[in-house]
């Protein structure tokens, strides 16, 4: 257990809060020394908790129209094709995830095409879809069933709402999309001086 | 917590006299000492005459806070709530973000200055991303708060946006002179901005940048204006006092997220109760790589960054 050694150097802190411009890292789980402080009169049982099964999932962002897939792929006048080939259809995607003998029927079914399958077979449904991301990622799929990886959004003490996988990587191209940032701060240099303006 | 009565700051605008003040038979005396101190005239007696929030007793909160919705009706046109709910039992508030997942999109800083109604000029932000070397891990001379290429992230670098920590030492309190800011149950570091008296000691003391001071008059788009508030966070301020990030004091006390969490697209930001050991906090400080902010200076912060990868 790493207990918090250093004492607080009161006197030096305002200079050196301005002045000390280095951060030194130490990697620990400061929690137990945090806890072991807090008074007895919040150590009661926790009035609040996190509740995993309140979990909420949005609907999964597929295109609007696209669904039921089955609409085209009805097994009759257009049958499946397991061949690997570039297609006359669906050139949004283009697979960029993992090796490349990667396939789209690894995930999509065969036959229902409204589904997604395992490495066993089973079918899912696009709605839990992490379940297919998480055979591969498992480490990455056990943080989000936590809420690390990912995003819960709500109430910290109950009810909350959970984005998918796909929600935020795209399944065939799934590196995170970058992002034009927004308008940085302003600067010494953007500061207006008006008379009278600091008092 | 604080053993003495803070004193009473010496206010840089004259009371006027306010009909309904049930302080009032202090009132021309008072107003004849406080007009002779200085001369300006925007504090109603009320307000000069109001009490450091944690000495109001339950009916002097009713009262101030309808004054103060009162006043805000005037200023924005808009019915403002003012909120007074206290910590929740059980409850000590702790953060974390995700520096493997950070991006540094700003949106959280923007999030953030809308629901807590800051100044949008002059501007006044709560949290400041840095952008630092991936080379020269945390360290502050590399760090570019000022980043604006067309995408983020950019190759070789990472970002480490910074807010008040909520130091279980918080210096920033210990140098208040008045009692004006001060640490509550739930670990939430606030400040009473009708007792604040704009010293900004608080500033200097804080070793993250995290106090940002009214030099002007707030101003903010009244369609903008976030009418949620809570008297010890977002209600809007008044030029010459200090405020900083309250973890959204008026979310979280109701159970809700803070904004920046909900915002952001990684998902780098973990939002909790440090007492709940099933929370997500918990889990973060249990099974990540985490470390401290300037560690060193034994502030004790409840803001932890960690590598999530
Ligand atoms: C790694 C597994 C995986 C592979 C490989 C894969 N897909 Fe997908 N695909 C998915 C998942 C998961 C979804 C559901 C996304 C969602 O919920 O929005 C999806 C969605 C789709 C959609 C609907 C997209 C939309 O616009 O809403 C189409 C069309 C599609 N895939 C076609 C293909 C084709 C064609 C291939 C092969 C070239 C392929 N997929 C390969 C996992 C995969
Ligand atoms: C508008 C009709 C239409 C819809 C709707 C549609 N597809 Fe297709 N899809 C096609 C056609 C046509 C092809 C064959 C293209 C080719 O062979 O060149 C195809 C090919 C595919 C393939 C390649 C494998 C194969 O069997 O040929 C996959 C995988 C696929 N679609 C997945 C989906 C998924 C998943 C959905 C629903 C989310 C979907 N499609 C919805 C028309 C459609
Ligand atoms: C069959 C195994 C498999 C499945 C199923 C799978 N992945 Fe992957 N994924 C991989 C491999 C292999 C890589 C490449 C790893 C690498 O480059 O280190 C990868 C890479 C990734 C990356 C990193 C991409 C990058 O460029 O940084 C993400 C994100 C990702 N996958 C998300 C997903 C999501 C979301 C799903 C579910 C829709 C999913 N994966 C399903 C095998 C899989
Ligand atoms: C809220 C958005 C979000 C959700 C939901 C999400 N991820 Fe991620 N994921 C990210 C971000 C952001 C990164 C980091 C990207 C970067 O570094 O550029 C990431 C990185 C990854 C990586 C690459 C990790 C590495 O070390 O390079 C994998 C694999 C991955 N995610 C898989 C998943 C899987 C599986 C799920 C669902 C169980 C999921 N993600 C859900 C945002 C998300």
């Amino acid at each position: 257990m790493v207990r918090f050694l250093i004492s607080f150097e009161r006197k030096g802190d305002a200079a050196l809060g301005r002045v000390l411009l280095l951060a030194v890292i130490i990697l620990l789980a400061p929690l137990l020394g945090l806890a072991d402080e807090i008074p007895k009169s919040h150590a009661q049982p926790p009035s609040k908790s996190s509740v995993t099964q309140d979990i909420e999932v949005p609907a999964p962002p597929l295109t609007e129209g696209i669904f039921p897939c089955t609409a085209c792929h009805d097994n009759k006048t257009l049958k499946p094709n397991a061949n690997r080939r570039s297609l006359g259809m669906h050139d949004e995607v283009q697979l960029r995830h993992g090796p490349e003998s990667r396939w789209c029927l690894d995930c999509h079914d065969m036959t229902d095409r409204n589904k997604l399958h395992l490495v066993s077979g089973e079918r899912i449904e696009f709605t839990t879809s992490y379940l297919l991301c998480g055979q591969c990622h498992g480490d990455k799929f056990r943080d989000w069933r936590s809420g690390i990886h990912g995003k819960r959004t709500g109430r910290w003490d109950g009810k909350k709402q959970y984005l998918l996988c796909v929600h935020c990587h795209n399944p065939h191209a799934p590196r995170f999309q970058a992002l034009q940032p927004m308008p940085k701060p302003k600067g010494p240099g953007d500061i207006k001086l008006r008379r009278g303006g600091a008092r | 917590m604080n053993p003495e009565k803070p004193l009473k700051p010496i206010s840089e605008c004259t009371p006027c006299a306010s009909s309904d003040s049930r302080r009032l038979f202090l009132g021309t005396a008072a107003a004849a000492v406080a007009g002779a101190l200085t001369g300006c005239g925007k504090l109603s007696m009320d307000e000069f005459l109001q009490h450091n929030f944690r000495e109001l007793s339950k009916a002097e909160i009713q009262h101030v806070i309808a004054r103060l919705e009162k006043e805000y009706q005037e200023k924005y046109g808009k019915a403002v709530q003012v909120g007074v709910d206290p910590a929740l039992q059980g409850v000590i508030f702790g953060y974390a973000l995700d520096l493997s997942r950070c991006i540094g999109c700003r949106r959280c800083v923007h999030a953030c200055v809308k629901e807590n109604n800051q100044s949008r000029e002059p501007e006044v932000q709560w949290i400041r991303v840095l952008q630092m070397d991936k080379e020269e891990g945390v360290n502050i001379h590399h760090a570019d708060p000022y980043y604006a290429p067309d995408r983020v992230p950019e190759e070789g670098h990472f970002y480490m946006p910074v807010q008040c920590q909520q130091c279980k030492k918080p210096p920033c309190v210990k140098v208040c002179p008045v009692g004006a800011t001060w640490q509550e149950k739930d670990g939430i570091v606030v400040v009473d901005y009708n007792w604040c008296i704009g010293c900004r000691y608080c500033m200097a003391a804080c070793p993250y940048g995290a106090r940002h001071f009214n030099w002007g008059e707030p101003t903010l788009p009244v369609e903008e204006l976030n009418t949620a508030t809570h008297y010890l966070g977002n209600r809007p301020r008044q030029k010459g006092v200090v405020e900083k990030c309250t973890f959204c004091i008026q979310r979280t006390r109701k159970g809700l997220y803070p904004a920046c969490v909900e915002i952001c697209p990684t998902g780098s930001r973990k939002f909790g109760n440090l007492m709940d050991p099933k929370s997500e906090i918990r889990y973060v400080l249990e099974n990540k790589r985490v470390f401290l902010f300037k560690e060193d200076l034994n502030t004790q912060p409840k803001f932890f960054y960690f590598y999530g990868v």
